[in-house]
């Protein structure tokens, strides 16, 4: 495994976009460190622990063997063949991060930060959730390294996704209710940093997408890497080529980034982000930054955010929790600016029909979250030719999200 | 440049006092009380008077100074109305210096520069964001020396060496010491630690040292003043606001509270 690899091929003539962030966190003018000063010191702690981790044999071994043996990786590679030929056009491939151990992508970046965190010497786990697949997948790797964990998740969250809040405990986690602002994943993030400035000593604050202060973007996009490095392999072997396009859901855009990084050198590999578009972009109830926002500094980095004008951050909508957030990954925003990916919103509607358009035709019920993912490509693959190639980020599984589907259609469970 | 927080740090020094700085964030709980409370203080014996400029998403606050902006949000407190509150102070009150405290957002999207001129214009001394260290405030630090004001940094019982002269580069008018590792309003400081820190930071960054997070009693202002050159107080005040019936009685309660802290500051001194 390659987890620095970072071929320096120019891409778009602008910056060797592997190469980055800069040494201060910069991707071009996103990211950095915009923190307080009492987290200066542990930010620049775990940044030299992370480099030491990454230059260190021993710890990817670690890394490697758990995502084999306790994650179930690699992850296969699945033509969704009647799902292409009913649609008419290109062939569709999944990326079956839902076969994943939780169920889900987040665990790869949950077994990284651990083994840091380990290595560090800390005892407590904290984290913030939106669906709660990270707060499981935190959870998880905390109970099997015997840490304590505490995760943070928005008082209204906690109601839409009440059966990953028991799996969490189950899992011997606390799971603290935010009951601030629109009480969703950004509070939960203020609360969880809130947490970390006042226990610096022994916590390690596990951070489940990319973005944060420096180095958490860096650092969850190498260890969800892994995702894009096994696509890229799999795609030459079984197919003897690359694909056209890769396709991955963005809330925060950790999956997203996961499977994008090892193609950005690849120029002939479209990458599309598909951001949350709520009630539509253009209702302004939605959760979709990157189409509709302005940047602006939030939760330690620069990126694009919604916001009014008075630079407040403003509430987001998404029928999807783990999507609903009003920034997104610094380094999405540059690869936005500089073209080399490309992003799309697509509506709670949509999305619900992609939910259960992949259920019906593959047999996979997929995360809310992924089904924003698969609507999109309900929409391409119709456009493009039979030997087209399109990667989706099946990122999650969607167990968790049969109660909010049921209740959007009138059901009772 | 002489400005108002450097002429006041200097007469206090020549005084042999401590200074006290207060924080109350702008439009608590409405926006018509904050101009009397602001003058409230300042009878009371504040030296400094900080203004928060409320913002969504306070990762450094603790619940009381959250309420505080959640309250001034929802009555429709917005950065360009705090350099308003700024303009009508100053009409009667030339000489106490103003801070603005708050998160950098805000000031971001309204422009550095265009942020800088008008908050001098209005009479604003200093600027303290939260959330821009050393290493992100080039940028704002240009825009707010040009425009004559101060920039305020805060340092943390972590700060190292390096991470002090880094501030020390940029820093001016005084520097606002964490005084523990938390948030505002919910532990206290233990004084002897807090001393021997504030000695040291005195002596590298050549800049008075005001410390704060976690004095909520004249007897821990008492304490503090002893060898720190101000004493910052936020959270113990927007309690007052949050209990107080309406604006006259805030505004008196706000005015007894400062004077004892003043009283006990400057008895310490004095015994000392």
């Amino acid at each position: 495994m390659h987890l620095n690899a970072s071929s320096e091929i120019p891409v778009e003539g602008v910056l060797p976009l592997t190469s980055l962030p800069d040494e201060h966190g910069h991707f071009g003018p996103y990211g950095g460190k915009f923190v307080a000063e009492t987290l200066m010191a542990p930010l620049a702690e775990l940044e030299a622990a992370y480099r030491e981790c990454m230059a260190d044999p021993e710890f990817i071994r670690e890394f490697e063997r758990d995502l084999a043996e306790f994650v179930g990786r690699p992850s296969p590679l699945y033509h969704a063949e009647r799902w292409s030929r009913e649609l008419g056009g290109a062939q569709i491939y999944l990326k079956r991060e839902d076969l994943n151990h939780t169920g889900a992508h987040k665990i790869n970046n949950t077994i990284g930060q651990a083994l840091v965190a380990r290595r560090m010497g800390k005892r407590r786990i904290i984290a913030e959730t939106g669906a709660g697949q990270h707060g499981v997948a935190t959870a998880t790797i905390a109970a099997r390294f015997g840490m304590s964990c505490r995760v943070y998740m928005g008082a209204h969250d906690i109601q839409r996704q009440s059966y990953n809040v028991f799996r969490m405990k189950l899992l011997g986690a606390e799971v603290m209710p935010v009951q601030s602002g629109s009480k969703t994943l950004k509070d939960a993030l203020n609360e969880a940093l809130r947490d970390w400035v006042s226990n610096v000593d022994d916590t390690f604050y596990i951070i489940g997408t990319v973005a944060g202060p420096h180095p958490y973007p860096a650092m969850v996009r190498d260890f969800q890497s892994v995702i894009g490095r096994e696509t890229r392999e799999q795609c030459l072997s079984k197919l003897g080529r690359l694909p056209d396009s890769v396709v991955a859901c963005v809330g925060g855009g950790s999956n997203a980034m996961g499977i994008f990084y090892p193609f950005l050198a690849d120029e002939s590999v479209k990458l599309i982000g598909v951001e949350a578009g709520g009630d539509g972009v253009e209702t302004g109830r939605h959760s979709a930054p990157l189409s509709a926002g302005v940047p602006g500094v939030l939760h330690g980095n620069r990126t694009y955010l919604m916001q009014d004008e008075d630079g407040q951050i403003i509430e987001t909508h998404s029928i999807s929790a783990g999507l609903d957030y009003p920034g997104v990954g610094p380094e999405h925003a540059w690869l936005k600016d500089t073209g080399r990916a490309s992003y799309v919103a697509v509506t709670d509607d949509e999305a619900l029909k992609g939910f259960h358009t992949l259920t019906r035709m593959e047999g996979i019920i997929p995360a809310l979250e992924t089904s924003h993912a698969l609507a999109y490509v309900a929409k391409l693959a119709p456009t493009l030719p039979k030997d087209h190639i399109i990667v989706v980020n099946l990122s999650g599984r969607g167990d968790k999200d049969i109660p909010t589907v049921a209740a959007r259609e009138g059901m009772t469970l | 440049m002489n400005n108002r927080i450097e002429s006041r740090f200097a007469a206090l020094a020549s005084q042999g006092r401590s200074g006290l700085v207060t924080f109350i964030t702008a439009g608590d709980p409405h926006p018509d009380a904050t101009l009397a409370y602001m003058h409230a203080l300042v009878r009371g014996g504040a030296d400094v008077v900080e203004l928060g400029v409320p913002f969504s998403d306070p990762m450094a606050d603790g619940p009381i100074i959250q309420r505080a902006s959640e309250r001034a949000l929802a009555g429709g407190m917005n950065l360009r109305k705090v350099l308003a509150l700024v303009e009508a102070f100053r009409r009667t009150d030339q000489t106490t210096p103003v801070v603005l405290m708050g998160y950098l957002n805000p000031i971001e999207r309204m422009g550095y520069e265009i942020f800088a001129s008008a908050a001098a214009a209005a009479g604003a001394d200093g600027v303290l964001t939260v959330d821009l260290p050393p290493e992100e405030a080039g940028p704002l630090h240009g825009a707010v020396r040009a425009a004559g004001m101060s920039q305020i940094f805060l340092l943390a019982p972590t700060s190292s060496a390096a991470r002090v002269a880094a501030v020390r580069e940029f820093a001016n008018g005084f520097v606002y010491y964490v005084s523990v590792n938390g948030v505002t309003g919910e532990k206290s400081a233990e004084a002897t630690a807090v001393l021997s820190r504030v000695s040291e930071l005195k002596a590298a960054t050549g800049l008075p040292v005001g410390v704060g997070f976690g004095v909520r009693t004249a007897a821990a202002a008492a304490a503090v003043a002893l060898t720190s050159d101000a004493v910052i107080v936020g959270s113990a005040l927007i309690e007052i606001i949050e209990n107080a019936n309406d604006v006259p009685a805030g505004a008196s309660a706000l005015e007894a509270f400062a004077h004892g802290l003043r009283l006990a500051m400057d008895d310490t001194r004095a015994a000392a």
